[in-house]
């Protein structure tokens, strides 16, 4: 499977996107566009809260070419982020009082100053998130070695599994995934991964493999344990549900399957105030791989900068000025406001 | 094309308190905690819920229930188990009725 940007898909380009799905909600389904949901939530416009995460995009290289990718993600892009842009990250880092740093992709390990950079994060004391998609430490003899690197360097794991068989993660994220993905926990879980007082952490990010929102995420966690363990062994710490977001190939596959207007539709229906008051764009800055700066992951992919009232380049960065900013919305910000809410750490409810 | 069953209409189960309110409002309010996590675990109680929807053949039902195991993170195997459990439940209970023929019969012939 090639990225929507290796075959020069149309839904390859963030502005066609962003009008479909807002052509979708307001003249194919008549229903109101997410700014009008949030100003009736009296939340518009929408302010940051305290900044705690900086999420870095190491680049948009990855060894899958997931079927929901929001990145567009795979081995076809080249885009990942020069050693001088780390730099520029590391020096902001350190006048900031920012205590977490989320490294994310692309599968991040595949930019070659990873580890480096993870040093140097950890280094300026500050906490270190990982979005391991699992199947890196296999897929290359060089990156067996990294569940010891993480565990040395006290690296957070976040990895995604969308189900706790084969069948269902093989369709979402490429043939013989969930099999690999098995062995790495495995590897993981060796080191001291998820295993009660290692202070190690090992959390799983489940999402739905189909046209349908997460159910509570309480019930998926015990499902998972379950089944992981009596199956495989495996031990983690927590499951984290995150509803797929209406963007790129998710959104593709909502079109050819058909499912475009009633996933909008349920979306939009599931908006939930409470969900709305701790979305995730409210404490993170997102820094995409060239270091410009976002409000969120996939404001980034969808080419939707900070504020111009903001610094919006790693550079310039300025605390405060970023805190004065408003967030920039769009209609698939009812991706993160849906039922119990959906972040990069779960639900926000 | 005009149905007796149109999918649009589930959306509407809500309004069915526009005739009746006050026991519609018992009705859901006693449906929600039904589904709600007891002794039982509400992924226990969605898949009971599927079976039963096959039961009744509602296709209602089966479109809210359908959605609401995947929701709750079933695997499509034990969809297909808990249906299976319902129609051996059908055809058992046909051929239990089986033994009263052999009674009936028994008692008639020689």
């Amino acid at each position: 499977m090639k990225s929507l940007h290796a075959t020069q898909h149309a839904l390859a380009d963030p502005l066609t996107q962003l009008d479909r799905l807002e052509a979708g909600l307001r003249d194919q389904l008549g229903l109101p566009l997410f700014q009008q949901r949030l100003a009736e939530a009296g939340l518009f416009p929408l302010r940051p809260t305290q900044m705690e995460i900086f999420q870095i995009n190491l680049g948009k290289m990855c060894n899958q070419t997931c079927a929901h990718c929001h990145v567009d993600a795979g081995p076809d892009r080249k885009e990942i982020m020069t050693r001088d842009t780390m730099q520029l990250c590391l020096d902001a880092l350190a006048t900031s009082d920012v205590p977490t740093v989320d490294l994310t992709g692309g599968a991040p390990e595949m930019n070659p100053h990873f580890r480096w950079f993870v040093e140097e994060c950890h280094k300026l004391g500050k906490h270190v998130m990982v979005r391991c998609n699992l199947t890196i430490i296999v897929a290359n003899p060089k990156y067996h070695d990294l569940p010891a690197f993480y565990r040395d360097h006290g690296v957070e794991i976040v990895s995604s599994l969308p189900f706790y068989n084969a069948d269902k993660t093989d369709r979402q994220r490429g043939k013989g995934v969930f099999k690999e993905s098995v062995r790495a926990l495995q590897m993981l879980n060796a080191v001291g991964y998820g295993k009660e007082g290692s202070g190690l952490l090992l959390n799983l990010v489940y999402n739905p493999a189909g046209a349908f929102l997460p159910g509570p995420q309480e019930g998926l966690k015990r499902q998972f344990k379950r089944v992981l363990w009596s199956e495989f062994g495996i031990v983690f710490n927590d499951l984290y549900a995150i509803t797929n977001m209406p963007i790129s190939r998710y959104l593709d596959y909502l079109f050819t399957s058909g499912n475009f207007n009633g996933y909008l539709e349920k979306l939009v229906n599931a908006f939930n105030p409470a969900a709305a008051q701790g979305v995730m764009c409210r404490n993170t800055l997102s820094v995409s791989w060239d270091g410009y700066l976002y409000d969120c992951d996939f404001n980034q992919m969808l080419e939707l900068p900070v504020a111009p009232t903001a610094p919006r380049h790693i550079r310039d960065f300025d605390d405060s000025a970023l805190q004065q900013r408003d967030i920039v919305l769009h209609q698939h910000c009812y991706g993160c406001t849906a039922g119990a809410g959906s972040s990069c750490g779960g639900t926000t409810t | 094309m005009k149905t007796y069953y149109n999918p649009e209409d589930l959306k509407k189960f809500g309004n069915i308190g526009e005739f009746q309110p006050s026991l519609a409002e018992k009705f859901f309010a006693y449906y929600g905690e039904v589904f709600a996590e007891g002794a039982l675990t509400a992924r226990e109680k969605s898949l009971i819920a599927l079976a039963v929807a096959h039961t009744v053949q509602c296709p209602y039902c089966i479109d809210a229930y359908s959605v609401d195991t995947l929701e709750k993170g079933c695997s499509e195997q034990e969809m297909m188990e808990a249906i299976h459990v319902a129609a051996a439940i059908r055809g058992g209970s046909s051929l239990v009725h089986g033994v009263q023929m052999m009674n009936k019969v028994k008692e008639l012939s020689m």
